[in-house]
Protein backbone atom coordinates (compact mmCIF):
# COMPACT_ATOMS: atom_id res chain seq x y z
CA UNK A 1 0.00 0.00 0.00
CA UNK A 2 2.53 2.33 0.83
CA UNK A 3 4.59 1.46 -2.06
CA UNK A 4 1.12 2.31 -4.31
CA UNK A 5 0.86 5.88 -2.63
CA UNK A 6 4.57 6.63 -3.44
CA UNK A 7 4.29 5.08 -7.01
CA UNK A 8 1.17 7.21 -7.13
CA UNK A 9 2.74 10.04 -5.56
CA UNK A 10 5.94 10.37 -7.74
CA UNK A 11 4.38 9.71 -11.11
CA UNK A 12 2.18 13.10 -10.24
CA UNK A 13 5.54 14.90 -9.44
CA UNK A 14 7.06 13.79 -12.99
CA UNK A 15 3.74 14.09 -15.03
CA UNK A 16 2.66 17.48 -13.68
CA UNK A 17 6.61 18.96 -13.55
CA UNK A 18 6.71 17.72 -17.27
CA UNK A 19 3.25 18.97 -18.07
CA UNK A 20 4.90 22.60 -16.74
CA UNK A 21 8.02 22.23 -18.49
CA UNK A 22 5.48 22.19 -22.10
CA UNK A 23 2.98 24.74 -20.84
CA UNK A 24 4.12 27.80 -18.89
CA UNK A 25 4.93 30.62 -21.17
CA UNK A 26 7.81 31.66 -18.94
CA UNK A 27 10.95 30.05 -19.61
CA UNK A 28 12.64 30.41 -16.38
CA UNK A 29 9.96 28.62 -14.79
CA UNK A 30 9.71 25.95 -16.82
CA UNK A 31 13.49 24.99 -16.31
CA UNK A 32 12.84 24.39 -12.76
CA UNK A 33 9.06 22.39 -13.62
CA UNK A 34 11.94 20.60 -15.47
CA UNK A 35 14.03 20.01 -12.40
CA UNK A 36 10.69 19.00 -10.33
CA UNK A 37 10.10 16.33 -12.69
CA UNK A 38 13.83 15.32 -13.08
CA UNK A 39 13.00 14.56 -8.84
CA UNK A 40 10.07 12.92 -10.01
CA UNK A 41 11.52 10.25 -11.93
CA UNK A 42 14.73 9.72 -9.32
CA UNK A 43 11.76 8.72 -7.14
CA UNK A 44 10.50 6.22 -9.34
CA UNK A 45 14.04 4.49 -9.87
CA UNK A 46 13.74 4.10 -6.11
CA UNK A 47 10.85 2.76 -5.98
CA UNK A 48 12.11 0.37 -8.78
CA UNK A 49 15.43 -0.27 -6.28
CA UNK A 50 17.74 1.02 -8.85
CA UNK A 51 19.09 3.39 -6.39
CA UNK A 52 22.21 3.91 -8.22
CA UNK A 53 20.27 5.36 -11.19
CA UNK A 54 18.81 7.62 -8.73
CA UNK A 55 21.74 8.96 -7.47
CA UNK A 56 22.89 9.65 -11.02
CA UNK A 57 20.22 11.23 -12.10
CA UNK A 58 20.12 13.72 -9.40
CA UNK A 59 23.94 14.10 -9.76
CA UNK A 60 23.35 15.10 -13.42
CA UNK A 61 20.35 15.86 -14.39
CA UNK A 62 19.60 18.03 -11.11
CA UNK A 63 22.51 19.64 -10.95
CA UNK A 64 24.48 19.45 -14.25
CA UNK A 65 21.62 19.34 -16.74
CA UNK A 66 19.58 21.50 -15.13
CA UNK A 67 21.88 23.86 -14.36
CA UNK A 68 23.26 24.02 -17.47
CA UNK A 69 19.62 25.07 -19.42
CA UNK A 70 18.65 28.16 -16.45
CA UNK A 71 22.44 29.46 -17.79
CA UNK A 72 21.91 29.29 -21.13
CA UNK A 73 18.80 31.09 -20.42
CA UNK A 74 19.80 34.16 -18.21
CA UNK A 75 22.85 33.90 -21.30
CA UNK A 76 19.94 35.02 -23.34
CA UNK A 77 16.99 36.09 -21.52
CA UNK A 78 16.39 39.85 -22.24
CA UNK A 79 15.52 38.48 -26.26
CA UNK A 80 12.78 36.85 -24.50
CA UNK A 81 10.01 39.44 -23.96
CA UNK A 82 7.22 37.14 -21.56
CA UNK A 83 4.45 38.48 -23.84
CA UNK A 84 5.73 36.98 -26.97
CA UNK A 85 4.11 33.97 -28.44
CA UNK A 86 5.80 30.67 -26.42
CA UNK A 87 4.20 28.32 -28.85
CA UNK A 88 3.91 28.76 -32.55
CA UNK A 89 1.15 28.12 -35.09
CA UNK A 90 1.49 24.80 -35.19
CA UNK A 91 0.90 24.10 -31.73
CA UNK A 92 -2.51 22.28 -31.44
CA UNK A 93 -1.59 19.72 -34.10
CA UNK A 94 1.59 19.00 -32.07
CA UNK A 95 -0.94 18.18 -29.09
CA UNK A 96 -2.65 16.03 -31.13
CA UNK A 97 0.00 14.24 -32.42
CA UNK A 98 1.35 13.59 -29.18
CA UNK A 99 -2.18 12.75 -27.68
CA UNK A 100 -2.47 10.04 -30.59
CA UNK A 101 0.78 8.90 -30.32
CA UNK A 102 -0.51 8.31 -26.36
CA UNK A 103 -3.66 6.42 -27.47
CA UNK A 104 -1.37 4.10 -29.63
CA UNK A 105 1.09 3.19 -26.63
CA UNK A 106 -1.37 3.21 -24.15
CA UNK A 107 -3.18 0.63 -26.00
CA UNK A 108 -0.45 -1.28 -26.50
CA UNK A 109 0.58 -1.58 -22.99
CA UNK A 110 -2.40 -2.56 -21.73
CA UNK A 111 -2.32 -5.22 -24.78
CA UNK A 112 0.53 -7.04 -24.31
CA UNK A 113 0.87 -9.62 -22.45
CA UNK A 114 4.50 -8.60 -20.40
CA UNK A 115 6.74 -11.41 -19.73
CA UNK A 116 6.84 -10.21 -16.05
CA UNK A 117 9.22 -12.41 -13.76
CA UNK A 118 8.85 -12.18 -9.80
CA UNK A 119 13.10 -12.06 -9.22
CA UNK A 120 14.61 -10.48 -6.09
CA UNK A 121 17.13 -7.88 -7.32
CA UNK A 122 20.83 -9.01 -6.95
CA UNK A 123 22.65 -7.83 -3.43
CA UNK A 124 26.06 -6.92 -4.87
CA UNK A 125 24.44 -4.82 -7.63
CA UNK A 126 26.55 -1.94 -8.04
CA UNK A 127 29.61 -4.45 -8.07
CA UNK A 128 28.20 -6.14 -10.61
CA UNK A 129 27.29 -3.23 -12.28
CA UNK A 130 31.34 -1.05 -12.15
CA UNK A 131 32.45 -5.00 -12.89
CA UNK A 132 30.55 -4.94 -16.12
CA UNK A 133 31.56 -1.66 -17.09
CA UNK A 134 35.08 -2.91 -17.31
CA UNK A 135 34.26 -6.17 -18.73
CA UNK A 136 31.66 -6.97 -20.96
CA UNK A 137 30.44 -3.38 -21.66
CA UNK A 138 34.12 -2.13 -22.38
CA UNK A 139 33.97 -0.65 -25.35
CA UNK A 140 30.58 0.61 -25.26
CA UNK A 141 31.92 2.73 -22.15
CA UNK A 142 35.01 3.83 -23.85
CA UNK A 143 32.51 4.98 -26.99
CA UNK A 144 31.09 7.45 -24.38
CA UNK A 145 34.18 8.46 -22.77
CA UNK A 146 35.14 9.61 -25.77
CA UNK A 147 32.18 11.01 -27.08
CA UNK A 148 31.86 13.14 -23.65
CA UNK A 149 35.42 14.74 -24.28
CA UNK A 150 34.64 15.72 -28.23
CA UNK A 151 30.91 17.09 -27.05
CA UNK A 152 32.79 19.26 -24.34
CA UNK A 153 35.25 20.37 -26.31
CA UNK A 154 33.06 20.74 -29.49
CA UNK A 155 30.97 22.78 -27.00
CA UNK A 156 33.72 24.70 -25.58
CA UNK A 157 34.50 25.95 -29.40
CA UNK A 158 31.25 26.53 -30.58
CA UNK A 159 30.55 28.71 -27.73
CA UNK A 160 33.71 31.09 -27.41
CA UNK A 161 33.73 34.47 -28.45
CA UNK A 162 35.36 34.57 -31.90
CA UNK B 1 2.77 -2.36 -9.06
CA UNK B 2 2.27 -3.86 -12.29
CA UNK B 3 5.28 -2.65 -14.94
CA UNK B 4 2.44 -1.42 -17.13
CA UNK B 5 1.79 1.14 -14.68
CA UNK B 6 5.81 2.17 -15.01
CA UNK B 7 5.39 2.03 -19.08
CA UNK B 8 2.26 4.34 -18.91
CA UNK B 9 3.81 7.19 -16.53
CA UNK B 10 6.74 6.97 -18.89
CA UNK B 11 4.59 7.03 -22.38
CA UNK B 12 2.65 10.10 -21.03
CA UNK B 13 6.07 12.05 -20.04
CA UNK B 14 7.53 10.89 -23.49
CA UNK B 15 4.19 12.54 -25.07
CA UNK B 16 4.42 15.80 -23.01
CA UNK B 17 8.09 16.08 -24.07
CA UNK B 18 7.00 15.56 -27.48
CA UNK B 19 4.61 17.89 -27.82
CA UNK B 20 7.30 20.84 -26.45
CA UNK B 21 9.57 20.03 -28.52
CA UNK B 22 6.85 20.02 -31.83
CA UNK B 23 4.71 23.30 -30.28
CA UNK B 24 8.02 25.17 -28.46
CA UNK B 25 9.49 28.66 -30.08
CA UNK B 26 12.31 28.64 -27.81
CA UNK B 27 15.32 26.59 -28.95
CA UNK B 28 15.70 26.08 -25.29
CA UNK B 29 12.37 24.92 -24.77
CA UNK B 30 12.69 22.38 -27.47
CA UNK B 31 15.98 21.03 -25.64
CA UNK B 32 14.06 20.37 -22.41
CA UNK B 33 11.56 18.71 -24.43
CA UNK B 34 14.24 16.70 -25.42
CA UNK B 35 15.55 15.92 -21.76
CA UNK B 36 11.73 14.74 -20.88
CA UNK B 37 11.38 12.15 -23.90
CA UNK B 38 15.04 11.03 -22.68
CA UNK B 39 13.50 10.52 -18.94
CA UNK B 40 10.76 8.45 -20.26
CA UNK B 41 13.62 6.01 -22.13
CA UNK B 42 15.17 5.56 -19.50
CA UNK B 43 12.01 5.07 -16.93
CA UNK B 44 11.12 2.36 -19.57
CA UNK B 45 14.45 0.88 -19.52
CA UNK B 46 14.74 0.69 -15.92
CA UNK B 47 11.17 -0.81 -15.13
CA UNK B 48 12.08 -3.52 -17.94
CA UNK B 49 15.23 -4.08 -16.41
CA UNK B 50 13.28 -4.49 -12.83
CA UNK B 51 10.42 -6.41 -13.86
CA UNK B 52 11.82 -9.07 -16.67
CA UNK B 53 15.15 -9.95 -15.65
CA UNK B 54 17.13 -7.83 -12.79
CA UNK B 55 20.16 -10.31 -12.98
CA UNK B 56 20.81 -9.18 -16.17
CA UNK B 57 22.31 -5.62 -15.92
CA UNK B 58 22.12 -4.42 -19.29
CA UNK B 59 18.89 -2.05 -18.92
CA UNK B 60 20.68 -0.29 -16.11
CA UNK B 61 23.79 -0.40 -17.82
CA UNK B 62 22.13 1.44 -21.19
CA UNK B 63 20.09 3.99 -19.08
CA UNK B 64 23.52 4.92 -17.74
CA UNK B 65 24.86 5.07 -21.27
CA UNK B 66 21.47 7.50 -21.95
CA UNK B 67 22.28 9.46 -19.76
CA UNK B 68 25.80 10.00 -20.46
CA UNK B 69 24.70 10.82 -24.16
CA UNK B 70 21.86 13.15 -22.95
CA UNK B 71 24.64 15.29 -21.03
CA UNK B 72 27.05 15.46 -23.88
CA UNK B 73 23.43 16.46 -26.31
CA UNK B 74 22.79 19.36 -23.80
CA UNK B 75 26.17 20.77 -23.91
CA UNK B 76 26.72 21.02 -27.39
CA UNK B 77 22.92 21.85 -27.88
CA UNK B 78 23.56 24.88 -25.27
CA UNK B 79 26.61 25.66 -27.03
CA UNK B 80 24.90 26.03 -30.70
CA UNK B 81 22.25 28.23 -28.90
CA UNK B 82 24.51 30.25 -27.70
CA UNK B 83 26.52 30.35 -31.08
CA UNK B 84 23.50 30.92 -32.72
CA UNK B 85 21.95 33.86 -30.37
CA UNK B 86 25.39 35.81 -30.52
CA UNK B 87 25.50 35.74 -34.32
CA UNK B 88 21.89 36.32 -35.18
CA UNK B 89 20.60 37.79 -32.02
CA UNK B 90 17.78 34.74 -31.60
CA UNK B 91 16.74 32.02 -29.94
CA UNK B 92 13.94 31.46 -31.88
CA UNK B 93 13.98 28.31 -34.18
CA UNK B 94 10.97 29.94 -36.79
CA UNK B 95 13.50 32.88 -37.43
CA UNK B 96 16.66 30.56 -37.84
CA UNK B 97 16.18 29.22 -41.43
CA UNK B 98 19.49 29.74 -43.01
CA UNK B 99 19.46 26.11 -45.02
CA UNK B 100 16.00 26.69 -46.29
CA UNK B 101 15.55 25.86 -49.89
Amino acid sequence: MGMQIAFFLFSLIAIVGALLVVTTRRLFHSALALVLSFVGVAGLYILLEAEFLAAIQILIYVGAIALLILFAIMLTRHLMDPKARAFNDQWWIAALAAGFLFLILLAMIVRVPWPVRAVAVPQNLIENLGASFVGEYLVPFEVVSILLMAALIGAIIIARER
Amino acid sequence: MPLSWYLLVAAALFCIGLYGVLARRNAIGILMGVELMLNAVNLNLVAFWRYINPSDLSGLVFAIFVIAVAAAEAAVGLAIIISIYRNRDTVNVEEVDLMRG
